[in-house]
């Protein structure tokens, strides 16, 4: 009976050391924390560069798409500066002796305008030519009066004065070479010249 | 002379005298037989270019008829008597002999209707190889129509016109070419009156461009002042070279001003179009008058005001809507005349208006022909004629309707002719 004392005693502070140190099967220790050694952990470790590669792609692409749509965008609005560059450096034309603005230039000049008063610190720069057949030093007046006349207009939609200067080439700087009216149509003309202030043009609302 | 003032009178006709420029060939439209005296470049040992400057001068002077002799009649030796008789033959009625030795020259005019000398002057010749013997030649050659007609001739004269906006200057017989400017850098060029001047733009190429004055050998060039901004075009010297008067290009449009060239003053304004472009100044010999081109009636004319910008009224009638642009006045050296050219067809001719009874006459009809400028004895008009196919210098005598091209290379240009060039030798 000792012995069965004993035993039973053992036995009792088995059943209590289970009862006290074990949990419920719910309960059990995470295999994580099981794994740290042996072929759990290796799978773990492939796991988790898989994961980090996955990421590093997925952050690449959004990079990348970003970037291709800040090129986008930056394309866009160069082609919208180069937009209103070309229709503000865009030239008129004239009848033969004429200083008059045509009727079909008027919506050219209107755009200027619009672009101009969008774009408050341009400095343009007309220059009025002519075709070589009027008298050569006649044609410098001339030159002077198509350029004048166009600024005229503009300063008339709201551009200030200070903001246009005007020169004459008179028939000095031919475009097109031929004697013919094709040719000398193309030379009677005002160009217009970004002097300052054209790098970053918004377009007008 | 009377015979010729004969026919200055044709001038008058009012109307084109289509006839008189065919290129190159005499016409008798308004020259006839008689009115022009014969004369012969009498032989001699040596001298052979002095004899053939001399010829030629005397020839482009149209005032002589002028007979070559020919190779068979060329007398024997030298240093015998005149065969007055040999060369009245010929139609000759003056006979210009030329001798000397070395730089020394006598010149003498026979006049072989007489069988006499008439006049005669010893000169002394600068080098032949330097650039003043022909123009010493041609004051020898201005010299013999004076002792014959009693006015100079024009062969000591130059032209300056312009070809790829460079300068150049050239003697009356198309000798002597010099650039003055380096290409693009020129426009609108004038002599000062002495011609030991000129005036012009300096096209800087940037839409300004200032007038300078510089010397005939390019050095000295000096800015006129109040030119140094914007655009100043068409300058003219008045008579006493104290005054330019040009125009001026800019914002305000184009209006005439002068300057004091010795007080160096800022340049007083003679026009005030704000509507109206005003430019082409030019003065009337006696520099009281000022001729110009106004748009102020729609197309360029010509007007003309007192030298202080009164009284301005139209110079040139014209009928409004039909006729065409005029532009480039010249007033003739004795006052009576205003050349320029109008366009006829969109073309340019040059035109000549008589300033008392304000008739004008059209002077050419065969291609383009711009720019006239006057000779010094008032009857020959240098222009730009483009009816050889390019543009060139043409020189036509209003009198016989003779007509020359000074051969150039290039496209010429805006010339200007100058007065006579020193003064003949001593």
């Amino acid at each position: 009976m000792r012995l069965s004392l004993g035993f039973l005693m053992l036995v009792t502070a088995v059943a209590t050391a289970a009862a006290c140190g074990g949990k419920p099967p719910a309960e059990q220790p995470t295999p994580v924390a099981a794994d740290t050694t042996g072929d759990g952990a290796r799978a773990r470790a492939r796991q988790d560069s898989i994961d980090a590669a996955n990421r590093a792609r997925a952050e690449a692409d959004r990079l990348a798409r970003e970037a291709a749509d800040r090129a986008a965008a930056d394309r866009a609005a160069a082609a919208a500066r180069a937009g209103l560059t070309s229709d503000l450096a865009s030239v008129i034309h004239f009848d033969f002796d004429k200083s008059d603005i045509m009727s079909g230039d008027m919506a050219n000049l209107d755009r200027k305008a619009a672009i101009l008063n969008a774009n408050s610190n341009v400095q343009v720069r007309i220059s009025g030519h002519a075709d070589d057949r009027g008298s050569d030093e006649y044609n410098l007046a001339l030159g002077n009066r198509r350029a004048a006349a166009a600024k005229r207009y503009l300063v008339s939609k709201g551009v200030a004065d200070a903001r246009i200067a005007i020169v004459s080439f008179g028939e000095e700087r031919p475009v097109a070479m031929g004697a013919d009216e094709a040719s000398w149509a193309q030379n009677r003309r005002d160009e217009f010249e970004i002097v300052s202030g054209g790098d970053n043009l918004v377009a007008p609302r | 002379m009377k015979a010729l003032a004969g026919v200055a009178l044709l001038m008058g006709l009012a109307g084109p005298l289509a006839a008189q420029d065919s290129a190159g060939v005499r016409l008798g439209i308004t020259y006839s037989a008689g009115t022009r005296p014969g004369l012969i470049i009498l032989p001699g040992p040596g001298l052979d270019s002095v004899r053939a400057i001399l010829q030629r001068d005397l020839d482009y002077s149209d005032r002589f008829e002028v007979v070559a002799l020919p190779a068979s009649e060329v007398p024997r030796g030298g240093g015998g008597s005149i065969n007055y008789r040999l060369y009245r033959t010929l139609g000759a009625s003056y006979g210009v002999e030329v001798t000397g030795a070395g730089a020394s020259l006598l010149v003498r005019l026979h006049d072989l209707d007489a069988g006499s000398v008439r006049k005669e002057q010893r000169a002394t010749l600068p080098p032949a190889d330097s650039p003043e013997f022909r123009m010493a030649v041609h004051q020898l050659a201005d010299e013999v129509v004076r002792w014959i007609t009693g006015l100079p001739g024009i062969a000591a004269t130059r032209f300056l016109y312009l070809v790829d906006k460079q300068l150049w200057r050239i003697d009356s017989d198309g000798a002597n070419a010099v650039a003055m400017t380096r290409p693009n850098e020129a426009l609108s060029p004038a002599w000062s009156p002495d011609g030991n001047r000129v005036a012009f733009t300096h096209w800087l190429n940037d839409g300004t461009g200032p007038l300078v004055i510089q010397g005939l050998q390019g050095g000295n060039r000096t800015t006129v002042a109040g030119t140094g901004s914007a655009l100043n075009i068409t300058p003219s010297f008045s008579p006493d070279g104290q005054w330019l008067a040009f125009a001026r290009v800019d914002e305000g449009g184009t209006d005439i001003f002068k300057v004091n060239l010795a007080a160096g003053s800022a340049p007083q304004r003679l026009t005030a179009g704000r509507f109206a472009d005003n430019l082409s100044p030019t003065y009337s010999p006696d520099g009281r008058r000022i001729a110009f081109v106004s748009t102020r009636a729609g197309a360029p004319q010509v007007y003309v005001m007192s030298a202080d910008g009164t009284d301005q009224e139209l110079l040139a009638p014209f009928d409004y809507g039909v006729t065409g642009s005029s532009n480039g006045p010249e007033w003739s050296p004795d006052g009576a005349s205003l050349a320029f050219h109008r366009d006829v067809s969109r073309a340019p001719q040059v035109f000549v208006l008589d300033v008392n009874s304000r008739r004008v006459r059209q002077l050419s009809s065969s291609g383009r022909n711009e720019d006239p400028t006057w000779a010094p004895d008032g009857r020959h008009i240098a222009f730009v004629s483009d009816r050889s196919g390019r543009r060139q210098l043409w020189v036509i005598d209003m009198d016989t309707g003779r007509i020359r091209q000074l051969r150039t290379p290039g496209a010429v240009r805006l010339p200007s002719w100058s007065r006579r060039i020193g003064t003949a030798a001593p």
